[in-house]
């Protein structure tokens, strides 16, 4: 049967539209996301940055509807074009590893200690396609290992006998599995060393090239997604403060935070980070306790009175940027911005407040 | 300027089970830590790094070799550990294992006092003070202020950020000469990260502390430390300061491992195919020959030297001299 005639683009991959989520807790409900939107499509690759909770691994969690039970999720989140939060259960379990797949945080210690990691790998393929025998899902495993660069000869191996960045890589094998158009990787490389970084990294960056994925890779290391993403979303505090091309949100960050972000990890070689780490002061804000106005205030060293009533929306500010901040024209001098954060950085170090 | 804290010859070798041959974590290392210096250890997973900074604690005792404090060697009865360790303190990765749960910052901060009976320390030295006094103090030069306020507070209501800062009080309560610090950071958010660099920092100012960082984090390094050894399957390959490593690395090993440091518009990175190789099957003459792109890309052969790359077991580097590096291309290692 011929697909119809298209009268309009395919959607993309992924789109969030207004997504919020918050958990329960004793002293009520913690939003952790706030209402945020963006898109993936077929061969982009598209990074989320900002410090342990942000949001950032609740809305990964959340395309899949794996979020805990009892979060209460409004706005939609579309695989496809379908949306993963009201399909019946029977489709969502098609979704999961058949249109996306997530690689996990911590995945080097999701693989299961007893069972030789060929059997991991196919038990995926097996369960979504029934009619695969063993020798044919045999045959995909050594392909998946292979395009993930290990020898198709290491699937007899216990997780035990592989390096950290070998089981990395046997984690992307699997998410691989039912052949997903979406891989969503949730700070794969945070516990690697930069050598073992660089190669699952390169993994991850060729399967977009070839097989024309798309993926949606989540770290709190600004130099990690401005070198493999072609996009860039800043998160604080539940929300996008920073949107834009990877590179150049890298070397010229519009919002103060994303600033600080790319600070943080300087470029080995420049003058102005010998013996200048730049920190930010403070600590990420109490998500049942916000600072009124703009959430990022306290920690801003570009904040002025308006700033603690006003939270000013997401908007476009140069080509293909959003920043959401009162002052981004004056942070858009990065030179301005480092001495700021500098001169913050000598003053004494008593800024750790207490909670 | 004379050493503090220094390694001669030293190799830990940790004996193979079942019959497998023995593997040798640090195999012939010299290093020296001049007072009020930081220098960083560099190198991948496995290479031996916090091996060696556990030998250089005292913790693990070295098979050849010696590690010297302030000119005398180290000897492993308790009572000279003890006081070793009061000179020599740790700093480890992960602030939430390093802390006892059940234990209040105080509590925590106190231990090494009374273990190290600071109070009469301090006494003896004629100045009057009580556990408390040394508590706060610890902690404010940690940079929680006021530290009155922290006293009570349990780890889990502390963020990443302060639990570190309590980890580096309870080092510095007992007043040491040197911090070992085990990947402070890297188990902490970016923007903390500089905060706790920069406490680093201020300690040397402040209180003169030499400080060893371990870590596999160039920038860090690039930061705040005035030296750098990378280390390679036990071995120092490359030494010398920061600016010389980091801006003109002469050994394969460190422009590869700079090469793959993520940053915008750079050259093609040069990633390394493989793990760390086996501490049980060190490869003949250079260690990291089996791996190292100058030799597999022919730059060795057309120097001449691929013959002794194979073969040819290199020197050890010195603790002292300017930049050199453990490669036998022409121009890298030091003049005999």
């Amino acid at each position: 049967m011929s697909p119809p005639v298209e009268d309009e683009a395919p959607p993309p991959l992924l789109e969030v539209i207004d997504l919020h989520v918050s958990y329960p807790t004793a002293s009520g409900p913690l939003p952790a996301v706030r209402g945020v939107s963006f898109s993936v499509d077929a061969g982009e690759s598209v990074g989320i940055a900002g410090e342990s909770g942000c949001g950032k691994s609740t809305i990964a969690a959340t395309v899949l509807r794996l979020q805990p039970k009892g979060a209460s999720v409004e706005g939609s989140v579309l695989v496809n074009g379908q949306d993963t939060q009201r399909m019946p259960w029977g489709q969502l379990r098609a979704v999961r590893w058949g249109d996306a797949a997530i690689v996990f945080q911590g995945a080097l210690h999701s693989l299961n200690p007893v069972q030789r990691i060929e059997d991991q790998i196919a038990e995926p393929i097996r369960l979504h396609d029934e009619s695969v025998g063993k020798g044919a899902a045999a045959t995909r495993v050594g392909q998946l290992l292979e395009s993930v660069g290990l020898p198709s000869g290491r699937g007899s191996a216990y997780p035990h006998q592989l390096s950290g960045g070998q089981k990395q890589r046997v984690m992307i094998a699997m998410a691989l599995a039912c052949r997903p158009q979406l891989i969503l990787a949730d700070e794969p490389t945070t516990a690697l060393d930069v050598m073992v970084q660089a190669q699952v990294l390169s993994v991850l960056t060729d399967l977009v090239y070839d097989l024309g994925l798309g993926l949606l890779l989540i770290s709190h290391d600004l130099s990690v997604l401005g070198t493999t993403c072609d996009r860039v979303l800043v998160m604080y505090a539940g929300r996008v403060v920073e949107h834009g091309p990877a590179a150049s949100l890298f070397d010229h960050p519009l919002h103060p935070y994303g600033g600080a972000l790319a600070a943080a990890f300087p470029r080995v070689g420049d003058p102005r980070a010998r013996f200048a780490p730049v920190g930010l002061p403070g600590d990420p804000p109490d998500p049942q306790a916000l600072p009124s106005g703009c959430p990022f205030h306290p920690r801003c060293a570009l904040a002025t009175e308006e700033c603690t009533t006003t939270d000013p929306p997401l908007e476009p500010m140069a080509p293909c940027r959003e920043v959401a901040c009162l002052h981004a024209d004056e942070s858009r001098d990065m030179k301005l911005l480092l001495a700021r954060s500098r001169l913050q950085a000598a003053r004494p170090a008593g800024s750790a407040t207490a909670p | 300027m004379s050493s503090l804290l220094s390694a001669r010859r030293l190799e830990v070798t940790f004996p193979g089970r079942h019959g497998r041959p023995d593997a040798k974590g640090v195999d012939g290392v010299d290093l020296d830590v001049a007072p009020g210096e930081i220098l960083a250890l560099v190198g991948e997973s496995g290479c031996g790094k916090t091996t060696l900074a556990r030998t250089l604690l005292g913790l693990e005792r070295p098979s050849a070799g010696s590690v010297a404090y302030d000119g005398t060697d180290l000897s492993y009865g308790r009572s000279f550990l003890r006081s070793y360790r009061r000179k020599v303190q740790l700093i480890l990765q992960d602030p939430t294992g390093a802390l006892n749960p059940r234990q209040s910052v105080y509590e925590s901060v106190a231990e090494g006092i009374r273990i190290h009976k600071m109070v009469r320390v301090h006494r003896k030295a004629g100045e009057q003070v009580t556990e408390a006094d040394l508590v706060a103090r610890a902690l404010s030069q940690a940079g929680l202020r006021p530290p009155q306020r922290f006293f009570l507070n349990y780890p889990h209501e502390l963020s990443g950020g302060q639990r570190q800062r309590v980890v580096i009080a309870g080092a510095l309560a007992v007043e040491p000469a040197v911090l070992i610090a085990d990947e402070p950071v890297s188990s902490l958010d970016a923007s903390i990260r500089g905060e706790i660099l920069a406490l680093l920092l201020k300690l040397r100012e402040e209180l003169g502390l030499s400080v060893l960082v371990v870590t596999h984090d160039l920038g860090l390094a690039w930061n705040i430390a005035d030296q750098i050894a990378v280390m390679y399957l036990g071995r120092i390959v490359e030494v010398g300061t920061t600016e010389e490593v980091l801006a003109a690395p002469k050994h394969p090993y460190t422009q590869a491992l700079l090469s793959v440091v993520p940053e915008i518009a750079q050259n093609e990175p040069v990633v390394l195919q493989g793990e760390t190789p086996d501490p049980t099957k060190v490869p003949p003459g250079c260690r990291f020959h089996p791996r190292c792109p100058a030799l597999l890309g022919g730059e060795a052969a057309a120097a001449g030297v691929d013959g002794d790359c194979r073969a040819t077991p290199l020197p050890l580097l010195a603790a002292t001299g300017g930049q050199r590096a453990a490669c036998w291309l022409p121009g890298r290692l030091p003049p005999s």
